[in-house]
């Protein structure tokens, strides 16, 4: 009973292990996708100071789902964008836009 | 990590944590004496905690390496990065510098925000080699550092025995490469300040690849147009080894047509094969003599030397082969490879933004690793490069790059990508602004 007990109690702990990995997995993947953006908008989207270039973190995913197509589209004109957008599918702008709008808290000092 | 670590004081903060066992450091004298194992391979797969990653080289991809495995592993990670400069130097936006409307300064910034925002710690030091299979490396001053990953960023090399006489030319200060940004840029300003009106500046272009494909056509255009209202007498001579403008051709040569004509002159096929500091003259493998008043001969380039030396320059014995999907090399375990090092994919520049790009892919990837997580089976890079045509005015090139399952490589995605239309100053504007961001994003 005892030893059936702690199995248990071990396989949930593992469980609970594996889907908190894959969760952090993902996180890394989604932030990965969004650091393609950081060179020019900033690390996870913050803009750094004296850049004329906008900030994407916070800004809301429907919004940055429309500017993206619309750059994508040529709807919306610009220098480089609408040539960097082309290069994102319509999936990879929505997990852009989605992880963009819930941004990772600011950089924890170590 | 309030400064600059003494050499001595790391020693003993990572040796204490060498003989505590696994992601662990050992001076020389430790391990001479047997005082601490380092016999066998570390093991720190699902423990991020006691990992650590060294880095080499702190230029826009190893800064960058360093900055996003502790960013990307919530700070756990131990990274280490080894860089020789006190400094970050910035090659893109250096030949501003050679026009004289910008400082060194001004494309110079520090290494202690990286320390103290992100922890990383950063050692003033060189590699002097490197036990793959053990995973230690050796400091120049001889101490080594033991690492589960190590992430190699140290740019290119000149391959000075390609041309006959630039070596003691440039060890003399007569023929400058100016082509790592730092005291050589200052140096070639001054020999061009120095030049009497009417002089010849001549720059010789190796044959691709190199670094940074455009830097060559935007130098010489920086520097007509120094001379265009300086010096108008003056001249600047491209001599090109190879067959045409190897980036941004059709806008580079419309304004050497527009502003520069008669100033600057561009000659395809140029192959130099030799210098003569006592003339100033360069000598071709084909063509006559070239006689300038200044000199800045480029020899063609291969992998930082600490890369060819440790077996990793396994494409034509001048580039590292990598793994794509987590830059490791393909000649040794552990050991990633990223920036101009490289041998590239197609299409693929060997610019300081592709480095940074690369430099998160592979920081995601050993986060992932040393997590025991599976690789991001699709990863991306992106790259935009200015140039400045003057003072004022811009051109950029981007791309994205997506990885292929099918062929195992990074390809640009179809329809992405392009030029500027024209030469433009709202573009000098997103140029500075692209600087400013790139450099928080890989030293703050």
């Amino acid at each position: 009973m005892r030893a059936a007990a702690r199995a248990s109690i071990a396989a949930a702990l593992l469980s609970v292990a594996a889907l908190a990995g894959a969760q952090d997995a993902a996180a890394l993947r989604a932030r990965s996708l969004v650091a393609t953006c950081a060179a020019c908008h900033g690390t996870d989207g913050r803009a750094a100071a004296g850049a004329v270039v906008p900030g994407l973190a916070g800004v809301p995913a429907a919004t940055l789902v429309e500017q993206m197509k619309a750059f994508k589209s040529g709807a919306r004109p610009g220098t480089v964008m609408p040539q960097l957008a082309k290069g994102y599918s319509d999936a990879q702008i929505e997990r852009l836009a989605a992880a963009l709008a819930q941004p990772t808290a600011s950089p924890a000092k170590p | 990590m309030m400064a600059m670590m003494k050499r001595r004081e790391l020693l003993k903060i990572l040796g204490a944590a060498g003989g505590a066992g696994l992601a662990g450091c050992v001076t020389r004298t430790d391990r001479d004496s047997g005082a601490v194992s380092v016999v066998g391979a570390m093991n720190a797969i699902g423990k991020p905690d006691a990992a650590r990653v060294l880095v080499v080289g702190g230029g826009y991809g190893g800064a960058t390496a360093a900055k996003y495995v502790r960013l990307l592993s919530q700070h756990k990670i131990e990274v280490v990065l080894v860089e020789p400069d006190a400094a970050f130097v910035s090659c893109p936006l250096s030949n501003l510098v050679l026009g004289g409307s910008r400082t060194i300064g001004d494309v110079t910034r520090p290494y202690t925000t990286l320390e103290k925002q992100q922890g990383v710690r950063v050692v003033r030091d060189m590699i002097a080699s490197i036990d793959a299979t053990q995973r230690i490396a050796v400091l120049a001053s001889g101490g080594e550092i033991r690492y589960d990953k190590l992430i190699l960023s140290p740019g290119v090399e000149m391959i000075w025995t390609e041309v006959t006489g630039l070596r003691a030319a440039n060890q003399q200060g007569r023929v400058l490469q100016a082509w790592k940004a730092g005291p050589e840029t200052t140096a070639l300003r001054r020999q061009l300040e120095a030049m009497p009106d009417g002089g010849v500046f001549a720059i010789a272009i190796p044959e691709a690849p190199y670094r940074c494909p455009p830097g060559p056509y935007e130098r010489a255009s920086i520097v007509a147009n120094y001379f265009k209202s300086a010096k108008p007498r003056s001249k600047v001579l491209i001599l090109d080894a190879n067959e045409d403008v190897t980036s941004k051709g059709p806008l580079f040569k419309r304004v050497w047509a527009e502003s520069y004509k008669g100033i600057l002159e561009y000659r395809p096929q140029h192959k130099a094969t030799g210098v003569d500091a006592a003339t100033n003259t360069i000598k071709f493998e084909i063509q006559d003599d070239v006689r300038a008043s200044v000199l800045n001969v480029l020899p063609p380039m291969r992998a930082g030397a600490i890369a060819v030396q440790t077996g990793l320059a396994n494409s034509n014995a001048r580039w590292c082969n990598v793994n794509w999907l987590n830059f490791e090399s393909t000649a040794a375990r552990h050991i990633h490879v990223i920036g101009d090092s490289i041998q590239i994919a197609s299409q693929m520049p060997k610019s300081g933004h592709m480095a940074n790009s690369q430099a998160k892919v592979t920081a995601a990837a050993i986060v992932a690793e040393l997590n025991g997580w599976e690789l991001d089976p699709a990863p991306m890079l992106t790259n935009t490069c200015y140039s400045f045509v003057d003072d004022q005015r811009t051109v950029h090139v981007a791309s994205v790059h997506a990885y292929s399952e099918v062929d195992k490589t990074f390809k640009p995605v179809p329809g992405s990508g392009g030029l500027s239309s024209a030469p433009n100053e709202l573009e000098a504007g997103y140029a500075w602004s692209w600087a400013r961001s790139i450099w928080a994003d890989m030293l703050a």
